[in-house]
């Protein structure tokens, strides 16, 4: 029950949809990007980006998180009727707060105004690529996997 | 205390990225991802203004956390293989070289303009 249950219904700010009942949710997000932008916030100090240079923090960084929600999105939506906020906790959150565009942009403004044009184009073509690849292969590997246990373990039925 | 900047911007960041998405979707029956769309170029561009004017803690509190949490590489690329795998090739493609384009001219515009308002 939330709070605005116990108003009279005359007081209630008429909400737009798009808010109402989103109070969990918006924690499960909420939370899980703060876990996110923490671990690419740690991945970044450890692997500082040198000026001019290829940033390889955040390339992983995205391509990690490409191939984890490739996995994740099959599992969730083809073997497991997952709890009602771990798609928004896991997904929307983590890794939604873990990759970045923002930064993946800048970066080649940056790279493109210090004089190195070059780079910027082979980082912007070269993470496209892995991104979109490593998102494809890793539904793909899951799906195999997960096939794989279906015929042999025997567990007829059990997909919802 | 970078660490909690970092918390707190990304705190603000994600969820205003759900909720927006949400927003869109239910203004627009489009199989185009907008939603995702709008919060990536939107990142692109304040990122770009604060990386061309703004402290150390300013940057990790509205750029490498709310602008890091706002914007999603993991959902456009998701979203773009579900194009791809449901018959919509084309707006998949266009979704790649939209999201990037306008990205980079965002990117590009923020700096400009933070040159141009307080260089």
């Amino acid at each position: 029950m939330s709070a605005s249950d116990t108003e009279p219904r005359a007081a209630r700010n008429p909400r737009p949809p798009v808010l109402r009942g989103q109070a969990p949710v918006v924690a499960a997000v909420a939370l899980g990007g703060a876990l996110g932008a923490t671990g690419r916030y740690a991945l970044s100090l450890a692997w500082p980006l040198q000026p001019g240079g290829f940033p390889w923090a955040t390339f992983w960084t995205n391509v990690l998180g490409c191939a984890v929600i490739g996995a994740f999105m099959v599992i969730i939506t083809e073997a497991w009727a997952a709890p009602r906020l771990l798609r928004p906790f896991f997904a929307t959150g983590v890794l939604g707060g873990f990759t970045t565009f923002s930064t993946y942009a800048v970066d080649i403004q940056q790279l493109v105004d210090s004089g190195h044009p070059g780079t910027g184009l082979v980082y912007l073509a070269a993470t496209l690529l892995t991104a979109l690849t490593a998102v494809w292969l890793a539904a793909a590997t899951t799906r195999r996997v997960l096939q794989r246990k279906d015929h042999g373990g025997g567990t007829e039925g059990e997909r919802s | 205390m970078n660490w909690l900047l970092v918390v707190a911007g990304a705190m603000v960041g994600a969820p205003l990225r759900y909720l927006t998405d949400r927003a869109v979707r239910s203004r627009c029956e489009s199989v185009f991802p907008w939603g995702t769309f709008a919060v990536n170029i939107t990142g692109c561009l304040v990122l770009g203004l604060l990386t061309g004017a703004a402290s150390p803690d300013v940057r990790l509190l509205l750029g490498t956390g709310l602008c890091g949490a706002l914007t999603t590489y993991s959902t456009f690329s998701y979203e773009t293989l579900r194009l791809a795998g449901t018959g919509a090739g084309l707006t998949a493609f266009g979704n790649v070289v939209g999201s990037v384009a306008a990205g980079l001219g965002a990117a590009f515009a923020g700096v400009w303009l933070a040159g141009a308002l307080w260089g």
